[in-house]
């Protein structure tokens, strides 16, 4: 009984927490691109315009949701909540603290693999649904990035995989107490942080909502929550993919004095302020540069990082 | 590879850098001296009313927001009788400035002239007239131009010969 009044509370505490940290994040995000544009942001609102997140929440909840008349209704509403399930699912295998996660799963990393996948279908399906020219060329190239980029995104993984000696994101923790990850795997890491800003549709790969040529790709006309959903469910990816990077090549919670969770939220906080900071410095690349850069440099890197990693593995 | 990184590097370094913003309400910008801003109406030095009501302020006007009407007082001095500036039309191009004949109209660097009612935004002669001469201080047009008007004949304006009598010169 105590065992799962424990559970409930975890999942309540963890899903609220991601919750309000999404909307933070806007926050965050709008300061720091200020900053590195020699402006202020949002200000005004509150302490440091923090406030502007409530303002923000009310507004998109009180605007209108439309439907376009063409739109195909049922799949354009569920297109939408398949990001949000996708990525908060993810957020089960997350092993945040020692006593603090949802659930011990011994296959952790695939599920989360599995579950990233997923977010492919909310993207397609709402530039399906949507029934417009530039939604569906978003879609299209949402499916073709994220598939392609899919597949060395697990296969960089499996370095950290055959050094831990387990699928179980607990243990491949618990394996990074003398030396982290990030420094055996720095190959690893790097591909793994392009796959994942890829995986998020982040830019400098967000070709799929890319503004300047496709007005806003495959959400272009989702409006009111519907829009606000893909919303948190890019900023809830830019948490997952950071609290990933924490987890398998940054140690975790581990580390000194401050309590596990507190070493958790900081990594991953330092991951989420760099992924901004590639927003605010890259340029978009070309699409056929995008496939070309996936399939031609970043697979072959990932299977060599492979080889290597098993064969030193095995000769020791 | 590493010019990705270098400008990562230097978007970073702007973290340390002065913000550009003017936080407006609380803080002014600061505005050039020949800023293009509200347009007033000035006086000469002796405190007459400058403009003669040419038309030349509204006919240079892009955007046609300037409408006069001339008349003339007993002195035969030319005025406006009204001088009306829709300011809601109004481009602060500043082309009725550089039509101006007798630097009676004036851009001065004032922009915070925001109005609820659109209506309000329509000045009348009284709103648009200052005290002052503006930006050219000395300066009184029918002083210096040879138009004889009331108190002041052909001949007497400054830097002005009296009139001569081409008859008398003959042989």
């Amino acid at each position: 009984m105590n065992a799962t009044l424990y559970a409930l509370l975890n999942i309540v505490a963890i899903l609220f927490f991601l919750l309000t940290l999404s909307a933070a994040l806007i926050w965050l995000e709008r300061r720091l691109l200020a900053a590195w544009q020699d402006r202020y942001g949002p200000n005004r609102v509150g302490p440091f315009g923090l406030m502007q997140v409530l303002a923000d929440m009310i507004k998109i909840l009180t605007k209108e949701d439309w439907i376009p008349p063409f739109a195909d209704r049922p799949v354009f509403v569920l297109a939408p909540a398949v990001i949000m399930v996708a990525v908060m699912l993810s957020f089960a295998v997350v092993p945040f603290a020692p006593r603090i996660g949802i659930v011990d799963l011994n296959i952790g990393l695939l599920f989360f693999l599995a579950m990233s996948s997923m977010a492919v279908y909310s993207t397609m399906l709402a530039g399906w649904a949507s029934n417009n020219k530039y939604a569906l060329l978003g879609g299209l190239r949402a499916a073709a990035q994220m598939v392609s980029y899919e597949v060395f995104m697990g296969l960089s993984l499996m370095g950290v995989v055959i050094l831990a000696g387990s699928f179980n994101l607990r243990d491949i923790v618990e394996a990074q107490r003398h030396l982290w990850f990030c420094v055996p795997q720095i190959l690893g890491l790097g591909i793994f942080f392009i796959a994942g800003l890829a995986e998020t549709r982040r830019l400098p790969f967000d070709l799929p909502e890319a503004e300047s040529e496709l007005i806003a790709g495959f959400h272009a006309e989702y409006s009111g929550m519907k829009f606000g959903m893909f919303f948190v469910g890019e900023y809830l990816g830019i948490t997952l993919i950071s609290a990933i990077i924490t987890t398998l090549f940054f140690g975790g919670w581990l580390g000194p004095v401050l309590p596990p969770v507190m070493w958790f939220f900081l990594k991953t906080f330092v991951c989420i302020c760099l992924f901004i900071l590639l927003r605010a410095s890259l340029p978009r690349p070309r699409y056929d540069q995008l496939m070309a850069y996936g399939w031609k440099a970043l697979l072959p890197l990932a299977l060599l990082n492979i080889v290597v990693t098993g064969g030193l593995v095995l000769a020791t | 590879m590493f010019s990705l990184l270098r400008s990562m590097w230097y978007v970073f370094m702007h973290l340390f850098r002065r913000r550009a913003t003017i936080q407006y309400p609380d803080e002014k910008p600061r505005l050039a001296p020949r800023w293009r801003g509200r347009i007033v109406l000035s006086r000469d030095p002796d405190g007459g009313e400058r403009c003669v009501a040419c038309y030349l302020c509204a006919v240079a006007c892009p955007v046609d927001c300037i409408a006069l009407q001339a008349t003339q007082d007993e002195a035969g001095r030319r005025y406006p009788e009204f001088f009306r500036i829709n300011f809601s039309r109004c481009i602060f191009c500043g082309f009725c400035e550089e039509a101006c004949p007798t630097y009676a109209i004036q851009l001065t660097p004032d922009f915070e002239m925001s109005e609820y009612d659109r209506q309000n935004l329509v000045y009348e002669k009284e709103d648009l007239l200052i005290d002052g001469p503006g930006k050219y201080p000395g300066y009184n047009f029918y002083r210096v131009a040879g138009l004889a008007i009331g108190g002041k004949d052909k001949g007497e304006a400054e830097n002005e010969s009296p009139p001569v009598d081409v008859r008398s010169l003959l042989p």
